[in-house]
């Protein structure tokens, strides 16, 4: 699968919101876990 | 001769094995993940039907199967200690339960995500898509009604039955695409048949699965240490840990 732009890559075909706002909330998430359990650990 | 299996099943063996273990687990989980990114983002082509929506499903269905897993995984412990009366066991149900949730949470909203422009409709009261909700709730009431009783041994116990009896909802939520009609597709991968999709996308889910997988075993390891440093703190050995420290 070849991007032709970076434009196209963000658009995904019109579906940019629905495709980044599933990746973006896994991100969060894991993000939030491992800070949670970083600061647990600290204590 | 005493079976040396055992001698990990004490909260005090156990703490140092899942010190070492996480950045290894941590490590292969960032490893597939980059591997199951590029594929998913690089390689696997643009579907016929969906276009490129149809790419939520590298985060949707290993959400989906962690959740079940972790869940069978929990109930697995909890049932475990609930008949051993090990303390180690009702530790890793309560550490695999809010990754669990968690993964519940985001198979639910990728789900919601792929819906809208799929089927026009973010929600359905589908059989499979609520059956998925009552596990994010039996996930969120384990955690509720362990941390609601002061004693962790009759905790562990109360958390058991709720664990055991909410496992039947598992096989609900995987065959209910096929026993009732729902807006859900069927399964898109299936040990009976080939499997209904590029070898490419299907790459790229295996990897993504797997990065999910070893990142809930790298977490949970991480959780279950802080739970037995919290649990044992008058033990002798997690005092001179802390003073090591």
């Amino acid at each position: 699968m070849s991007w032709g732009s970076l434009d196209d890559f963000l658009a995904m075909g019109g579906y940019g919101l629905y495709v980044w706002g599933s990746y973006a909330m896994a991100l969060f998430c894991i993000s939030l876990e491992v800070l949670f359990l970083r600061m647990t650990t600290r204590k | 001769m005493k079976s040396d299996w055992l001698h990990f099943a004490a909260p005090q063996a156990f703490f140092p094995i899942a010190g070492k273990l996480i950045p290894w687990f941590s490590v292969l989980a960032g490893v597939f993940a980059l591997a199951g990114l590029y594929v998913a983002f690089f390689v696997a082509p643009t579907d016929h039907q969906q276009g490129e929506s149809y790419r939520i499903i590298f985060i949707h269905v290993p959400a989906a199967w962690m959740s079940m897993f972790l869940y069978v995984v929990m109930a697995g412990w909890a049932g475990l200690g609930f008949v051993l009366n090990t303390r180690l066991s009702g530790m890793m149900a309560s550490a695999l339960a809010p990754t669990g949730a968690m993964f519940t949470f985001l198979a639910l909203w990728s789900g919601a995500l792929w819906g809208k422009p799929t089927w026009g409709a973010w929600w359905v009261w589908d059989a499979r898509l609520t059956s998925e909700l009552i596990l994010l709730f039996l996930y969120l009431g384990f955690i509720a009604l362990k941390a609601a009783i002061a004693d962790p041994l009759r905790a562990d116990r109360a958390g058991a039955i709720l664990a055991l009896l909410g496992v039947v909802n598992v096989p609900i939520i995987y065959f209910s695409v096929q026993w009732w009609n729902t807006l859900h597709q069927g399964a898109s991968v299936s040990l009976a048949r080939a499997p209904s999709m590029a070898a490419t996308m299907l790459t790229g889910m295996l990897l993504m699965a797997f990065a999910a997988w070893m990142y809930s075993i790298a977490v949970s390891l991480a959780r279950v240490r802080t739970i037995i440093l919290e649990r044992e703190r008058d033990a002798a050995w997690v005092q001179l840990q802390r003073m090591a420290a």
